[in-house]
């Protein structure tokens, strides 16, 4: 793999959903020719819609869950009672595993005096890696009726180039997903809208970054809307705001058909190289 | 009683928007708001908060490090990679209570922990069921399980008719908490190619709890295309359809001052044609 840029890990959040996340990692990683684009939202993954990767690579996401030897079993209690996600049930002479709240931590197996438990591979999702052109793009995806996103996530995260300059794209939200997926990045980009929706969910977000000690800034998507909440609260809390996209129809029809669109309007390729110029002043 | 979900699948769709126009047009409901870590239905329903309940995830575990010898056991466990120079990340602590069983010297505390709020609330259109999950923190299905049994037993009491509970992106965990036990969903989504992807997704999630699916195409006119594609996907999987919605910047508006679009101004394009959905929603319901 080819690693002619400086190593630098950034990551593209937003807290509010749908505020293009998916649009400004895909456009800053084709304009600054970035070695890999990692999407780190496995329930709903977009970025491949948008490169067509050829298929290089597709492996299972395994957890392991436990499996009861009721040969062995003398139903104690013991790992049910120690289980703190409620994923073993003992009642008389039966024992269960409700395998989908496991969260394999392996304390069951660890607990059981007769040794009646063994430690099975479940599949919970997969990943896929990709190439398009030059960009590596890997990505996951979580079985439908899987609860457990954060193990696909970190297996997404394995596959980091750490010599390369990457882009990673994070679920929406504030919740644990999210501190997987932005966890170990040098930066982070919020993408935000300028209405209070946008606003209530950065102010959010934003905390979860700051926590983790993670540079951030802001860029305002659909700039021209709504208001100037965003705005403000970016300066109160010194968060620079390093771009804006303003709304416009060309560019959410380019993004409706799943094209990325830097490649249609070469225009703004200038300005995603300026943003990354931008990051790595701001972390100097 | 009936309980109904608003979903997407991908986030941005309009989930919220339709929810509070819902609320604005419903009689005699009451409402959740399930996305408790990006929770927005508050914005536009503007609830008072009567109750304040505060919501435990797991347990936290901490280490004495005056008790602690350093021998390592629980780094060597912890499959979370939670444990760091003998202290414990509470970021990355599932509370799995391991390392505190198997600590040679008992040095591990295990303390309950307050992962957010749930709050029951008025808003002038009816009684609210809503949550605050502290930022970072696991557990927002429990917590989303926890905003649904309010707002049903709430719903109970009060004899409503009704609960219209607003749910989150994606399809993990806080996802199937908010379709647990409803009576049907309703899925709004975009047509763009990202929307239709996540859309079939969350389709698949609720075929896989059995829960029927009605869809509303939003900004419908951004991409007509697009709108066709998904018209044939419903009709082929005999889905409903309950309309389309046209893109509006009356709606950003109507956020902006904090009201449903419909309350802001009944004659935008958008709130008519959601108006329309609504009525025609209501039917659904009351025939099935």
């Amino acid at each position: 793999m080819t690693t002619t840029n400086n190593p630098l890990k950034i990551v593209v959040a937003s807290g509010k959903g749908g505020t293009g996340k998916t649009l400004v990692a895909v456009n800053l990683a084709l304009s600054v020719n970035a070695n890999q684009i990692i999407d780190c939202d496995v329930e709903e993954p977009n970025d491949h819609i948008f490169l067509n990767p050829v298929e290089t690579k597709n492996e299972k996401v395994q957890i392991l869950v436990p499996e009861i030897n009721e040969d062995k079993c003398t139903y104690c209690r013991k790992c049910a009672e120690f289980c703190q996600f409620n994923a073993l049930f003992i009642a008389g002479e039966t024992a269960m595993v409700f395998k989908e709240l496991c969260h394999s931590c392996g304390g069951c197996k660890l607990i059981c005096p007769e040794d009646a438990i063994t430690e099975k591979p479940r599949a919970i999702g997969e990943i896929t890696v990709g190439k398009s052109e030059e960009i590596e793009l890997v990505y996951g995806k979580l079985n439908i009726g899987e609860a457990l996103a954060v193990p696909i996530i970190s297996a997404v995260k394995e596959h980091i180039n750490k010599e390369g300059l990457v882009v990673l794209d994070s679920p929406p939200g504030t919740a644990c997903p999210v501190v997987e997926s932005v966890d170990g990045s040098d930066y982070c980009i919020m993408v935000t809208e300028p209405t209070p929706f946008g606003l209530h969910d950065l102010e959010v977000a934003a905390e979860v970054v700051m926590q983790l000690g993670i540079p951030l800034g802001v860029v305002v998507n659909f700039a021209g809307i709504g208001d100037r909440g965003v705005y403000d609260f970016c300066e109160k809390k010194n968060i620079p705001v390093i771009m804006e996209i303003p709304y416009d129809r060309r560019i959410a029809e380019l993004y409706s058909n799943g094209i990325s669109f830097t490649a249609e309007m070469p225009e703004w390729k200038p300005r995603f190289q300026e943003l990354l110029k931008t990051i790595r002043e701001q972390i100097k | 009683m009936k309980q109904i979900t608003i979903l997407s699948g991908k986030g941005g769709t309009g989930k919220t928007t339709i929810t509070a126009c819902f609320a604005a047009l419903s009689e005699n409901a009451l409402f959740a708001d399930c996305d408790v870590d990006a929770s927005n239905l508050h914005l536009l329903l503007n609830p008072i908060v009567k109750e304040t309940i505060e919501f435990k995830g797991l347990n936290l575990a901490k280490i004495d490090p005056t008790k602690c010898i350093e021998c390592g056991k629980c780094m060597e466990l912890c499959r979370f990679n939670a444990i760091e120079d003998f202290k414990v990340d509470p970021i990355h602590c599932e509370g799995c209570k391991v390392c505190v069983v198997n600590c040679p010297v008992e040095a591990i505390e295990f303390n309950e922990r307050v992962c957010g709020h749930a709050y029951i609330s008025e808003t002038k259109y009816g009684p609210m069921s809503h949550a605050r999950l502290t930022p970072g923190m696991e557990n927002s299905g429990k917590l989303v399980t926890l905003v649904r049994q309010n707002a049903s037993k709430l719903a109970e009491k009060m004899a409503k008719v009704l609960v219209l509970v607003d749910g989150s992106p994606g399809i993990g965990c806080p996802v199937i908490a908010s379709i647990a036990n409803i009576d049907a969903a309703v899925v709004v989504v975009e047509p763009t190619l990202s929307g239709i992807h996540d859309l079939k997704r969350a389709v698949e999630l609720l075929d896989h709890f059995e829960v029927t699916p009605f869809v509303i195409i939003n900004k419908y006119d951004i991409n007509e295309e697009n709108t066709i594609d998904l018209e044939k996907y419903c009709t082929e999987n005999s889905i409903v359809l309950l309309g389309n919605v046209p893109f509006d910047s009356t709606v950003t508006k109507a956020m902006v001052q904090g009201v449903p679009v419909v309350e802001f101004d009944s004659k935008a394009a958008s709130s008519k044609a959601i108006t329309k959905i609504w009525e025609s929603f209501k039917e659904h319901l009351l025939t099935d």
